[in-house]
């Protein structure tokens, strides 16, 4: 197991009011996205606990890219991974993202 | 004075051997061995059949029993090295020599066979080449061929797997050689004539069928987001811009993904009978959705699979069917039509490098080549024109002159960037390099040629190569959809930007794709259960893929 953790600056706030949305299993070869609305609005922190050792570039990668491309300011972000590729993280972090905007029921 | 028909001469010795453990042409099953040993002679060229999915394994298991010291230095000339006994032939010295087309399960045993000298290879071959070779000086002395039953007189009834037995018994029987069937069942009338009676010598009724493979059904269950995001970006970016309506695909879970998208997506995008009306294909369960919506209008299958006969006799019009109105597959003839009649070819690999090239070998397995190297370049043959044909070539020769300019077949790799184990799609150097040299190769085994491929799809976009004009573009292009692998983390930004503004590379916002929309409530069809309803019972999975 292997512990990473990455404070960004966000230039945009994510929209939405929710406090908190969750997405994803823990599986092989998948992961689950914690967001919290907890943080300042041009701040992003993720927190990864990976099965997968060695890949901290790859995650800065994906982490830079996701802040860039979608409104992640304010949140929070646990991940547990189960060795989930790249694509799959990237596309998790952008559903929680959806997520965490859409309206509370 | 010159001798004429010393290879006719040394059938009919062969024929007289072999009688004394014969009646007619039926012979037991437990004189199959004694029989082989009567006929064959050290040296001799010998196709036993077996490819992908049909195997004469009875066959197989007795030409592993003879006595190596009677039959020895066999020279194995077949499609398949697929069951175990096809290289404990090598093991027990039997044969000595190999040139082959594909090997999927033994692809790390005959590695190491390779590697610990049991094996001495000529080549590795795509299907159809090593058909040609029959013909020309790869001729078989002996061929062991399956089918399902038999006639006394011979005539052999191959049913919906007929796939390679046409061709090896075209050219083993009509140069002077030796064929000798396996069949389930020995009946007074076949119910066709798949092999006419006076090619074949010798019958083995074994009372069980010969074994298939059901290597081309895919679980729609295990498809995952991502390959339906590179799916609805092929769907979008490629199939429907080119108007691909004559196309082959390959056996993956992207090309899967494609087939079940059509009713959904491509019904969206009002693509039917624009696109996917024609192919040379396998009979892929997942591609019932798409016949029965109404898409498709001609198939012609290699082989046939498990599961789908009924299926397939149900639709004479869109299948291949004889008198019997079961699928009559030929796979010589579909590699035939792959490689000239279709104008695309899409299909995935395990490692691309940054010229293009692609291989499907590493370090320790060697798959062979299969069909995909025909299907997947362009036929420098071709005559007649299309417009996906024409519009491709005109990418990549925008200032030729038009009526002499030749056309390009679309060569589609589709892929996710990372593979199974998170092993990188693209790398800097093929493992099949480093594997050529070990076994002193002088060709890399490469199954797509780079100045084949002209676009590389993957959930990060597509890179259209038709459009690159140098080396550095090329590189460039496939850097800037290789994510983030080493090789994509590795690009140029500034110039991956450059290539996007001129469409060499598009990403999904740029055609109009969100890949939050990459959902598995767009496919057709998500289980196997689904496709089996969507046949109307028809379809029969087989029952490792039964899990309700």
């Amino acid at each position: 197991m292997e512990h990473l953790s990455y404070t960004v600056t966000a230039p945009r706030a994510a929209g939405g009011t929710r406090r908190q949305a969750i997405i994803g299993v823990v599986a092989s070869g998948n992961l689950e996205v914690l967001a919290e609305r907890v943080l300042a609005t041009d701040t992003c922190t993720v927190d990864i606990a990976t099965a997968a050792r060695g890949f901290a570039p790859v995650w800065q990668a994906v982490i830079a890219d996701f802040v860039a491309l979608r409104a992640a300011g304010g949140l929070r972000l646990s991940i547990n991974d189960g060795g989930a590729r790249p694509d799959t993280v990237a596309l998790r972090l952008a559903q929680v993202v959806r997520l965490i905007e859409e309206p509370e029921a | 004075m010159a001798e004429w028909c010393e290879q006719r001469d040394a059938l009919n010795q062969r024929l007289a051997a072999g009688q004394s453990h014969a009646v007619g042409k039926r012979v037991p099953l437990d004189r199959l061995p004694a029989l082989l040993e009567s006929v064959l002679r050290p040296g001799d060229r010998v196709c036993l059949e077996g490819d992908n999915q049909k195997q004469a394994e009875a066959l197989a298991r007795a030409l592993a029993q003879v006595d190596p010291a009677r039959v020895h230095d066999l020279h194995m000339v077949q499609s398949g090295v697929v069951l175990p006994e096809h290289l404990d032939v090598f093991e027990k010295g039997i044969a000595r020599r190999l040139d082959y087309s594909y090997s999927g399960p033994q692809a790390a045993r005959i590695a190491r066979m390779l590697f610990g000298g049991k094996i001495a290879l000529g080549a590795v071959h795509t299907y159809l080449e090593l058909f040609a070779r029959y013909f020309i000086d790869l001729t078989p002395h002996v061929a062991l061929i399956a089918a399902v039953s038999a006639d006394r007189d011979g005539n052999l009834y191959t049913g919906p797997n007929t796939e390679d037995t046409p061709t090896v018994v075209e050219a083993t029987s009509y140069k002077s050689g030796l064929v000798i069937a396996q069949v389930a069942k020995i009946v007074d009338k076949v119910p066709r004539v798949d092999i006419p009676g006076d090619l074949v010598h010798f019958v083995v009724e074994t009372g069980t069928p010969f074994y298939v493979e059901p290597l081309f059904t895919r679980d729609p269950a295990a498809i995952t987001e991502t390959q339906i995001l590179t799916a609805m970006l092929a769907i979008k970016g490629i199939y429907a811009p080119y108007g691909v309506r004559r196309l082959n695909h390959g056996i993956g879970f992207s090309t899967a993904a494609i087939e079940l998208l059509l009713p959904t997506l491509g019904e969206r995008l009002g693509l039917k009978g624009k696109i996917c009306t024609h192919f040379a294909l396998n009979p892929h369960p997942t591609l019932i959705p798409a016949i029965e919506a109404g898409w498709v209008e001609q198939i012609h299958c290699f082989g046939s699979e498990v599961g789908m006969e009924d299926y397939v006799a149900a639709r004479p019009d869109v299948f291949f069917t004889g008198p019997d109105g079961s699928l009559r597959s030929n796979r010589a003839m579909c590699q035939t039509a792959g490689l000239y009649a279709c104008d695309m070819f899409i299909g995935s690999t395990l490692q691309i490098d940054l010229e293009g090239h692609s291989s499907t070998v590493t370090t320790s397995r060697i798959a062979g080549f299969g069909g995909a190297p025909n299907m997947g370049s362009d036929a420098r043959g071709r005559r007649h024109p299309s417009d996906p044909w024409v519009k491709a070539g005109v990418e990549a020769d925008p200032l030729g002159s038009p009526a002499l300019r030749r056309g390009r077949k679309l060569v589609v790799q589709i892929g996710e960037t990372f593979g199974e184990g998170n092993a990188p799609l693209f790398v800097e150097r093929l493992d099949a390099l480093d594997l050529a040299h070990k076994l002193d190769l002088e060709l890399a085994p490469v199954m797509v040629y780079g100045d084949d491929v002209t676009h590389i799809v993957t959930e990060e976009g597509i890179a259209n190569l038709l459009l690159c004009r140098d080396k550095d573009e090329r590189e460039q292009a496939i850097r800037g959809v290789a994510g983030y692998t080493e090789v994509g983390r590795g690009r140029d930004p500034a110039m991956v930007a450059r290539l996007r503004e001129r469409g060499v590379i598009r990403r999904p916002e740029d055609l109009a794709i969100d890949p939050l929309d990459a959902d598995r409530s767009m496919l057709a069809a998500r289980s196997i259960k689904d496709l089996m309803l969507a046949s109307g019972g028809l379809y029969r999975p087989p029952s490792r893929f039964r899990n309700w």
